[in-house]
C-alpha cells in the first residue's frame, strides 16, 4: 500500500465545508483516498460523512451558498476551483444514492442516460456500455431480456444494482456510494457488496456504509468522522480491530452511536 | 333539553348532502337546459355558414372560426412564456425578495378583473402600439390574462417531480437544462397540459378582454390576417341575446350550446389527462 | 461540443429568467397604462363631483358612489349565497363523501368554473330574471339580486376547490385524535377539522369574492345597469363598476373626460382586486408556515 500514500486518487488538504444555514459542516479535514480500493467513511449521523462524499463530485453545490475552503485534488488537479467544469468532474466521479432512484424510463434508457447526456449516440457504443455495466453489477443475466421494461418495475435490490450499473456504464474513475444498501434486504445487500469487491480493481470506491458491520466488511481503508472532524484514519483491518482513538473504539464496539 | 349528538350528526350530514345535491342539480340543470334548447338549432348549416339577414338567420361559422383563432393565438403567446416562467420559479428562482415580488405579481395578475385587462389591451396594444382593434391585440390581451393560470399549474406540476430525479441527473453529469428537458419536463407534462387547457378554456370563454381589442359585432367574411377584427362565440352570444331585437331564441340557444360544448370538451380533456396520468405515474 | 452546449445553456437560462421576470413587467405595465389613461380624470372632475351620487356622463356627472354601491350590493349578495353553499359543498366532498366520489365531484364542480360568464348571463337574462320578477312581484327581473345569484354560481367553484384543498390538508392525526377522545364524526368536523383549516377556508372565500367583484359580462346582462343608491337596492337594478366600463367604453371618444373616467374606475378595480388577493394569499402563507412549524 505504498502506492496509496504516494499517489492517491484524492488528496484532501484542510478541507472545511459550510452550508449557508450553518447546519452540517466539515472542519479542517485532511486525508488521502487510495486508488483501486474501497474507502469507507463512517460515524454517527450528522458527522459530515455525506458532506465529505458529496464534496468529491461537488454535489453540495446544489445547495446554493455552500462554501468550501482548503484543497481537494483529483489526480493532482484541484476540484474546488470555481472555474472547474462540473459536468466533466461528475462524469469522472459517479454516485449511487441511499434509496434506489431509477429514472422514470426503461432499463435501457437508464443505462444510456449518462452517455447520452455526454452526446454519445452510436448504437454500438451504447449497447456495449449497457452490457458491460450490467455485467459488472451482476445484473446482465436478470436484465438482458427486460431492457425495455420500465425501471421502476424491478425489485428494490435490482433497482439499486441498476443504479450502480448505470454509473458503471459511464466508465467513471471514482464511484461514491451513500448508504447504498440501507433500503435493501440482506440478500440484495450481499449481492451489491459482492459487486463492489469484484469491481474495485478498476475503480476507486468511496462508500458511506449503513452499519459498522458493513464498514468492517468492506473497508480497505476507513475514516471515522464525528461532528465534522476526522477522528481517525487508517487501513480497515487495523482500524476496526485495534482503533487508536477511544471515541472510535467506543463507536466500533457499539458503546455509542 | 340537549339533542343527542347522534341526532345532531344525522341532521348535519343530511344538510351537507342536500346542499351537495343542490349544487350538482344546478350544474346539471344548466347544462341539460342548454343542450335541450340548443340542439334543435344545431345543423351543419348553422355551424358552417355565415350569418344572414342581420344575424337572425344563417349560421355562426365566423364566430366559431374566430374563437378558434383567438384560442390558438393566445396559446402561441402564453404557453412558451408561461412555461418558461414556471420553470424559472420551480427550478431556478432563489428564495429572495425579488422572487417573492414575482409571486405577488402572479397572484395579482390572476386577480385582475377581465374587463380591466380589456382596458389595458386597448391602451397598450390597440392604441399605444398601434396594432388597432385586431386578432393580435386580442390574443396578446388574453395571453397576459391566461399567464397566471398556466404559470401556477405548471409550477405545481414541475415541483411535484421528485427532487431525487434531479439530483441523480445532475450527479451523472447532466446540466441544469438537460435535467429539466429530459427528466423534469416529460414527467410534469400531463400537469402542465392540464393547466394550459384550463387557462385556454378561460380565454376561449371570455368576452370582456376582447370587447375593445378585436371583437367585431358582425363581419361579412372571415378575417384575413391577424390584423383584422374577428367575431367570437362569447361576444356573438352577448350581441344576439341583448343587442339585436327580434332575435330568434333558437339561434341564441344554439350559439350558447356551441360555446358550452367548446369549453366542456376542453374541461373534460383536462380532467381526463389529469386522472389518466396520475394513475400511470411511476413515482 | 462543450462550448456549444455551454452557449445553448446560457441562452436558454437567459430566456427562462426573462420570462420569470416578465410577470412583474406585465403587472407594472398594466398599472402604468391604467394610471396614464386614468389619472387625468382626477383633474377633469373635482373630487366633490367624484363623490357625487349621480353617474350621468352625458351631463358630465361622474359620481363614483353609485357604481361602488352597485358592485358592493351585488358582491355581498353573491357572498351570502356562495359562502355557505361553497363551504358546505367543500365539507361534503372532503369529509363525508367516499374517496371515489371525491374524484368525480371535484372536477364536476369545476365545470361551473369553466362556464363562460356570457352563457350564465344569457340564461340569467332569459330564464332567471323573468322568474325573479314574477315570484317577487317586482317591476323588472333585472336586479342586483339576479346578478348576485349568477355571481354566486361563479364564485362557488373557486370556494369549493380551495376550501376542499384546505380541509384535505388537515393532518389525519387531528381527526384520529378527536375520534379517539370519543367525539362523533360531525363533532370532529365542526370542532377540529374546520377550525384547523380556517385560514385556507378564509382564503377560499376571499378568492371567491375577488372573482365576484371582477365579473363583468353576466352582471352587465342581468342587473339592469341603472346607477342608483337605495336601501332596498338588492331588489332593483344596479350598475357595477365592471359593467359600467364594458357598457360605455365602446361609445366613448378616446382621450375624452369620459374615457379617462372609465380608466379611473379600472384603477379602482385593479386596486380592490389587488388588495383582496394579497389578503387571501397572505392568509394561505401564514397557514403554510404554521403547518411547517407543526411538522418540524
Amino acid at each position: 500500500m505504498v502506492d496509496a500514500a504516494t499517489n492517491p486518487k484524492f488528496l484532501v488538504e484542510s478541507l472545511s465545508v459550510h452550508y449557508p444555514d450553518g447546519t452540517e459542516s466539515l472542519h479542517n479535514i485532511s486525508l488521502q483516498i487510495p486508488r483501486n480500493a474501497i474507502t469507507v467513511l463512517f460515524g454517527p449521523a450528522g458527522g459530515g460523512k455525506s458532506t465529505l462524499l458529496r464534496t468529491f463530485n461537488r454535489l453540495n453545490d446544489m445547495v446554493e451558498g455552500t462554501r468550501y475552503s482548503g484543497k481537494v485534488l483529483l489526480d493532482g488537479e484541484d476540484i474546488l476551483t470555481p472555474s472547474l467544469d462540473l459536468v466533466a468532474l461528475r462524469r469522472r466521479v459517479g454516485m449511487v444514492f441511499a434509496q434506489p432512484v431509477p429514472l422514470p424510463m426503461s432499463v435501457r434508457e437508464n443505462m444510456t442516460y449518462g452517455l447520452e447526456l455526454a452526446g454519445e449516440r452510436r448504437r454500438r457504443n451504447l449497447d456495449r456500455a449497457i452490457e458491460e455495466g450490467l455485467q459488472a453489477a451482476a445484473l446482465w443475466d436478470e436484465m438482458k431480456d427486460r431492457l425495455n421494461e420500465p425501471a421502476h418495475a424491478m425489485s428494490g435490490g435490482q433497482q439499486q444494482r441498476l443504479c450502480l450499473a448505470r454509473v458503471l456504464a459511464q466508465q467513471p474513475e471514482v464511484i461514491l456510494m451513500d448508504e447504498p444498501t440501507s433500503g435493501l434486504d440482506p440478500i440484495s445487500t450481499a449481492k451489491v457488496e459482492d459487486s463492489l469487491q469484484s469491481i474495485k480493481k478498476k475503480y476507486t470506491i468511496i462508500i458511506v456504509p449503513h452499519s459498522v458491520q458493513q464498514a468492517a466488511r468492506l473497508a480497505d481503508w476507513a475514516g471515522f468522522l464525528y461532528q465534522g472532524d476526522l477522528i481517525e484514519w487508517g487501513e480497515g483491518k487495523n482500524l476496526f480491530i485495534a482503533p487508536k482513538v477511544k471515541r472510535t473504539e467506543d463507536y466500533v464496539t457499539g458503546r455509542f452511536g | 333539553m340537549r339533542i343527542p349528538r347522534s341526532v345532531v350528526q344525522k341532521i348535519a350530514f343530511s344538510a351537507l348532502t342536500a346542499i351537495m345535491a343542490v349544487t350538482i342539480l344546478t350544474i346539471l340543470t344548466i347544462i341539460t337546459f342548454i343542450f335541450w334548447n340548443g340542439l334543435p338549432a344545431v345543423s351543419s348549416e348553422f355551424l358552417f355558414s355565415m350569418p344572414r339577414e342581420g344575424m337572425t338567420a344563417g349560421g355562426i361559422w365566423p364566430a366559431i372560426v374566430g374563437t378558434l383563432y383567438l384560442t390558438l393565438g393566445t396559446a402561441v403567446i402564453a404557453v412558451p412564456i408561461g412555461l418558461l416562467a414556471a420553470i424559472y420559479l420551480s427550478e431556478y428562482a432563489p428564495d429572495s425578495t425579488f422572487t417573492r415580488t414575482i409571486r405577488i405579481a402572479i397572484i395579482n395578475l390572476a386577480g385582475i378583473p377581465s374587463v380591466v385587462y380589456g382596458l389595458f389591451g386597448l391602451a397598450l396594444f390597440v392604441l399605444f402600439l398601434q396594432l388597432g382593434s385586431s386578432i393580435l391585440a386580442s390574443c396578446l390581451t388574453l395571453a397576459i390574462m391566461t399567464l397566471p393560470v398556466i404559470i401556477s399549474t405548471a409550477e405545481e406540476a414541475l415541483r411535484a417531480v421528485p427532487q431525487s430525479f434531479r439530483v441523480v441527473s445532475i450527479s451523472m453529469g447532466g446540466t441544469r437544462w438537460q435535467t429539466i428537458q429530459r427528466i423534469v419536463l416529460p414527467q410534469a407534462l400531463p400537469g402542465i397540459l392540464t393547466g394550459v387547457i384550463l387557462g385556454l378554456e378561460r380565454a376561449a370563454g371570455e368576452t370582456a378582454p376582447i370587447l375593445f381589442t378585436g371583437a367585431s359585432f358582425f363581419l361579412p367574411q372571415l378575417p384575413q390576417s391577424i390584423f383584422d377584427e374577428t367575431m367570437a362565440l362569447p361576444y356573438h352570444l352577448f350581441v344576439i341575446s341583448t343587442q339585436v331585437p327580434g332575435m330568434p331564441v333558437r339561434i341564441q340557444y344554439g350559439t350558447a350550446l356551441v360555446l358550452l360544448v367548446f369549453v366542456l370538451v376542453m374541461n373534460l380533456s383536462a380532467t381526463l389527462i389529469r386522472s389518466y396520468f396520475r394513475r400511470k405515474r411511476q413515482w | 461540443m462543450a462550448k456549444r452546449r455551454k452557449l445553448f445553456e446560457t441562452i436558454i437560462q437567459f430566456l427562462i429568467r426573462a420570462c420569470g421576470y416578465s410577470t412583474v413587467l406585465f403587472v407594472a405595465a398594466i398599472f402604468i397604462f391604467l394610471l396614464q389613461a386614468g389619472l387625468p380624470a382626477l383633474f377633469e372632475a373635482s373630487p366633490a363631483s367624484l363623490l357625487g351620487l349621480r353617474w350621468y356622463p352625458i351631463e358630465s356627472l361622474y359620481g363614483l358612489l353609485p357604481l361602488l354601491f352597485g358592485s358592493l350590493v351585488v358582491t355581498i349578495g353573491a357572498a351570502v349565497f356562495s359562502i355557505p353553499l361553497g363551504v358546505a359543498t367543500a365539507l361534503f366532498i372532503a369529509e363525508v363523501a367516499p374517496r371515489w366520489m371525491r374524484e368525480v365531484l371535484k372536477p364536476f364542480v369545476e365545470i361551473l368554473a369553466g362556464l363562460p360568464s356570457v352563457v350564465l348571463g344569457f340564461l340569467g337574462f332569459l330564464v332567471l330574471a323573468p322568474l325573479i320578477r314574477t315570484t317577487l312581484n317586482l317591476p323588472t327581473g333585472l336586479t342586483a339580486l339576479t346578478g348576485s345569484i349568477l355571481l354566486a354560481a361563479m364564485a362557488l367553484p373557486t370556494i369549493v376547490s380551495v376550501a376542499e384543498d384546505a380541509l384535505d390538508a388537515v393532518p389525519k392525526s387531528y381527526r384520529d385524535g378527536a375520534l379517539a377522545l370519543g367525539a362523533t364524526k360531525w363533532q370532529t368536523i365542526w370542532r377540529v377539522t374546520l377550525p384547523a383549516a380556517r385560514s385556507g377556508v378564509l382564503t377560499a372565500v376571499m378568492l371567491g369574492i375577488g372573482r365576484a367583484i371582477g365579473e363583468t359580462m353576466a352582471v352587465m346582462m342581468v342587473t339592469g345597469n341603472a346607477p342608483q343608491i337605495r336601501w332596498d337596492g338588492l331588489f332593483f337594478p344596479a350598475r357595477t363598476m365592471t359593467a359600467t366600463i364594458a357598457a360605455e367604453m365602446g361609445e366613448v371618444a378616446g382621450g375624452s373626460a369620459h374615457y379617462h373616467m372609465l380608466f379611473l374606475v379600472a384603477i379602482l378595480l385593479f386596486l380592490i382586486s389587488f388588495l383582496v388577493n394579497i389578503i387571501a394569499s397572505s392568509m394561505l402563507f401564514r397557514a403554510k408556515k404554521r403547518a411547517e412549524r407543526m411538522l418540524s
